[in-house]
């Protein structure tokens, strides 16, 4: 059996659009509150991991700075989507691996206004117009309407799942309910996602401390993986035309590792968090990480399972539809809403019984991640 | 006039417009763009192999607004096709009106004009166009 690791304290700023406030005055907000929730102080943790992808040279170290915290290892760890979770994934692998009693994980952004020029495209894509990120989504939220009974419709009615959930959480940045007939008015961006199918970049922040030996929450898995050579309509598409999409996505790869390491399967876990950029992209994640098999994400959704009155509650928190996506706390974020339903704490949203969560993200690199949590 | 990128594409001397991608003999499959190092076995010994100009159009969007860097028109079309060497590629499309397009219609690689620069020069890249019928 190896070391356990439990979730000792964790804390958020909420996620939004916050101008008055640095990346630093957002990270160090919820580092306090993770501190004082997990009753440790300066000295209480031997090493902390920050992810952000947006924050600049050394964004950890100037938190930790403004808290007279420093001294102790701190690393920033970049990986796209999955930046928070691979922050995570290094803290929980040094206290398996008894390097440390006590680990700080945080991560925090301040996402760029308007369309982001991520530097991941070459200068010649985005002059030849090839660096649409939406339009990336659209073609993968097309395959799965031709090939896994997914309709234009359940891809508003996954928008309005998610954001009648984000209407009871207070850290999400839209709490607003919508019908599917608004969703499917609001703005075409590329066909057929509509502007209320995308999730927003915004601003945020999440910590978690993380200690050694089996109380409350334990990270029961973390896994991270990045692409394998193909899979053309992954993430990292824009790198190379590759060609081969029987090669296992980035999200599949991970998931099998967390289960395998978790000792359980899909069908144990009662609530998940997943990757919701897009609509699309929620549905493609049930069927890459074992929710339901291939070709089956229509019908999966259509059964309603993933609601809120359903067996496996999909995105409690709103998804990032509702809470807006801040690169490097959007994983952190995911694993505090499954911790809170865990120990009971989810107030209006809480899943009845939830004593196994699944957190997940894909993005950029490609890189995904996948965490399970037991109570 | 200028090619957006000069080793992504050509125009032969009769005309035709071929894709610049790599072979790699120990794996032998082919990629593109073309690289020294095959993105699927690792072999850094690969040789050049034209691609095009037949493909199947396989998945497809349109583009509305301009996306980051982007100084041409809009909209656009913007998909994968399968070329007729199996390989799958990203690509813009000639036609931006969805009505016009269906999976599994044969598309033609083309060179298309992208927008003129400020000095005048004009500015074009490779583009998949649906094959008229006869
Ligand atoms: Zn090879």
């Amino acid at each position: 059996m190896s070391v356990e690791v439990s979730i000792a304290g964790v804390g958020m700023h909420p996620f939004g659009r916050f101008d008055d406030k640095s990346v630093v005055d957002l990270g160090v907000h919820a580092l306090r509150q993770a501190l004082e929730d997990a009753g440790i102080e300066r000295g209480g943790f031997q090493a902390a991991y920050c992810g952000t992808v947006y924050s600049g040279v050394a964004a950890g170290h100037k938190v930790l700075t403004a808290m007279g915290m420093t001294g102790m290892p701190i690393v920033n760890v970049e990986a796209g989507c999955a930046s928070g979770a691979a922050a995570l994934d290094l803290g929980v692998g040094a206290i398996r691996s008894g390097r440390y009693d006590t680990v700080l994980v945080f991560g925090m952004e301040k996402m760029p206004r308007g369309i982001i020029r991520s530097s991941f495209f070459e200068p010649w894509r985005e002059e030849a117009g090839l660096a649409v990120t939406p339009a990336y989504f659209a073609l993968r939220a097309q395959r799965l309407m031709l090939e896994s009974g997914v309709t234009r419709r359940m891809l508003a009615e996954v928008s309005v799942k998610n954001h009648a959930n984000g209407v009871h959480n207070p850290d999400a940045m839209f709490r607003k309910q919508f019908t599917v007939e608004q969703v499917l008015d609001s703005k075409m961006v590329c066909d057929p996602l509509t502007l209320f199918m995308l999730c927003s970049p915004n601003e945020g922040a999440a910590a978690i401390v993380l200690r050694r030996g089996a109380s409350g929450t334990t990270i029961a898995a973390s896994a991270l993986r990045s692409h394998l050579p193909g899979s053309v309509l992954g993430e990292h598409t824009p790198l190379a035309g590759l060609i081969d999409d029987t090669a296992p996505p980035p999200t599949t790869l991970a998931a099998t590792a967390a289960f395998e390491e978790a000792g359980i399967g899909p069908e144990d876990i009662h609530v998940c968090e997943v990757q919701d950029t897009d609509s699309a992209r929620e549905l493609n994640s049930y069927e890459e990480l074992g929710l339901c098999g291939a070709g089956e994400a229509g019908a999966f959704f259509a059964s309603g399972h993933t609601q809120m009155t359903g067996r496996l509650p999909v995105n409690p928190s709103g998804g990032l539809l509702s809470k807006g996506e801040p690169l490097g706390a959007s994983g952190l974020g995911q694993v505090i809403e499954l911790h809170r339903h865990l120990r009971g704490e989810a107030g209006p949203r809480q899943v009845q019984g939830a004593k196994v969560g699944l957190a997940h993200t894909v993005g950029r690199g490609a890189n995904a991640s996948v965490v399970i949590l037991k109570q | 006039m200028r090619l957006v990128n000069d080793k992504l594409f050509r125009e032969r001397p009769d005309g035709a417009v071929r894709l610049i991608g790599g072979y790699c003999a120990g794996c032998e499959r082919v990629h593109f763009p073309q690289g020294d190092t095959c993105p699927y076995c690792s072999l850094s010994e690969c040789t050049e192999s034209e691609l095009g100009p037949r493909a199947t159009l396989w998945l497809f969007t349109s583009v509305l607004r301009p996306p980051p860097g982007y100084r041409g028109q809009v909209p656009f079309g913007f998909g994968i096709v399968e070329l007729e060497q199996g390989l799958r590629v990203v690509t813009r499309l000639t036609e931006p009106d969805l009505a016009k397009l269906h999976r599994g219609m044969t598309m033609k690689l083309v060179i298309s004009p992208l927008h003129t620069a400020e000095d005048g020069e004009r500015v074009t890249t490779y583009a998949f166009a649906p094959e008229p019928t006869v």
